[in-house]
């Protein structure tokens, strides 16, 4: 059995550290807000100039200037701050933001990303991205292991046009969970009931195990 | 604000009647501006409009977002007054889809972070400077790549934008501006990277009525202010959770 989106979600929040500062990406990632451990304090930063993301707002307290970087209306926790986009991205350049977790289309075994243009299909521009994977610390990619038709999203090489070169850490799919090592995939986990042939017939590179696993 | 000095003096003033006249002699074809906002989130409403109307064309425009296909930025593209967007991300626009794959309108895709550092920069007389943002991607096709500690760092020009357009939400006749929220955005920078800065604030006071440890962006940035107190705030994506 392969791991639900939210399985996938609880699973990244076990990453989480007390303290950390986190940018989630759209779609699965942004489920992992709702596994942070309790009794943990993780702030959430949103790149448009948010530090201290809350849920979204009940109908009452909607309002027009407080939204985060998927254009939806958000609320403040306490001690949250808002600053300008040059100094949101300072933070995320200047690496002090611990972790991100972004969705992808594609991840090289070399930690390659693409996630932000398919040729041919709709351009919409890399938002802040191409900023993120290069800034923050530590790079987790939170994704379907393969493409809804089966196609392989784990790669030697990305095909599609790159968002950063070596810059993702780890890769949670709904199969496994993989850190990109200096020899390429290496499997850490296996979702519970998934096995190895599993795992290499949907992947298009070598894997290695952990020792765990082996 | 008891340290202000309040002897007579004559009050300088930034305040425009009204967003049209505010634009008046200072908009030409072929302009390069900066405008601030995210999404349609702090966007100055009344000065876009104003734009449109001044009918100028061939305008190129610096700006994280291309609005919706009815409002914001999205209304000059229906005019066909803009050939060149510097943009991060504009996929909420569809005549900007039709116009950009017909080959009508240049579109120059920047890291939205690179694009804010470009606009901070060339308000601070920095010509350029480097990051590792879009390293190994088709974003550092042709710019000049340099090493740095033994990692790798592209070259990025600053902005210097003809006109900025910029919403703030309070405001003093000197032009010093606070911004709201994360209406924040892009607005202090486009502010600083403009050779003329245009302002609307929801908020108008004398000067000396803000605190001075509470401004964003320092009047000297700003050239002209307009005063428009109830812009709509679209909202793009409302999301709200039950009780």
């Amino acid at each position: 059995m392969a791991w639900t989106r939210h399985q996938m979600a609880a699973r990244a929040a076990c990453e989480l550290q007390n303290g950390f500062y986190v940018n989630l990406g759209i779609g699965i990632p942004t489920l992992v807000a709702n596994y942070i451990p309790s009794g943990m304090t993780v702030t959430l930063q949103s790149e448009n100039g948010l530090l201290g993301m809350g849920p979204f707002p009940l109908e009452a307290e909607v309002d027009a200037d407080l939204i985060n970087a998927g254009k939806e209306t958000v609320t403040f926790v306490p001690g949250a701050s808002t600053f300008s986009s040059a100094d949101s991205f300072a933070m995320i350049r200047g690496g002090h933001i611990d972790l991100a977790i972004l969705g992808a289309m594609q991840v090289s075994e070399r930690g390659d990303l693409a996630n932000w243009m398919i040729p041919g299909k709709r351009v919409k521009g890399m938002g802040g991205a191409m900023d993120l994977v290069s800034g923050v610390r530590r790079v987790l990619v939170l994704m379907e292991h393969t493409t809804p038709d089966g196609g392989a999203k784990l790669l030697r090489t990305c095909s599609l046009p790159l968002t950063g070169t070596g810059v993702v850490h780890r890769v949670i799919t709904d199969l496994c969970v993989l850190d990109i090592a200096p020899a390429g995939f290496e499997v850490m986990e296996l979702a519970t009931g998934v096995t190895r042939e599993q795992v290499e017939q949907a992947t298009d590179a070598s894997l290695s195990y952990s020792d765990a696993l082996r | 604000m008891g340290e202000a000095r309040t002897e007579d003096r004559p009050v300088l003033t930034k305040l425009w009647p009204d967003a049209r006249t505010a634009l008046k002699g200072i908009v030409r074809d072929g302009m390069l501006l900066a405008i601030g906002g995210f999404g349609l989130c702090g966007i100055p409403e009344a000065l876009i409009l104003a734009l449109r109307d001044t009918g100028a064309r061939n305008l190129t425009i610096a700006s994280n977002n291309a609005g919706v296909d009815d409002w914001g930025i999205g209304l000059l593209l229906k005019t066909r007054q803009v050939t060149k967007m510097i943009s991060s991300y504009v996929g909420e626009n569809l005549e900007f889809e039709r116009q950009y794959l017909a080959g009508e309108l240049e579109v120059e895709f920047c890291p939205q972070g690179t694009l804010a550092e470009r606009m901070r920069a060339g308000g601070a007389g920095i010509p350029g400077f480097y990051t590792r943002s879009g390293v190994g991607t088709v974003i550092a096709e042709g710019k000049e790549h340099k090493e740095f500690d033994g990692v790798t760092y592209i070259l990025e020009r600053g902005i210097q934008a003809d006109v900025a357009l910029v919403k703030a939400w309070k405001a003093d006749l000197h032009g010093n501006l606070i911004y709201r929220r994360t209406a924040r955005n892009f607005n202090p920078h486009a502010a600083a990277c403009g050779k003329i800065t245009v302002a609307e604030a929801e908020i108008v006071v004398q000067p000396g009525e803000l605190d001075p440890d509470e401004i964003h962006t320092p009047g000297i940035y700003v050239h002209r202010l307009v005063h428009h107190p109830h812009p709509e705030k679209r909202i793009e994506k409302r999301t709200t959770r039950e009780e």
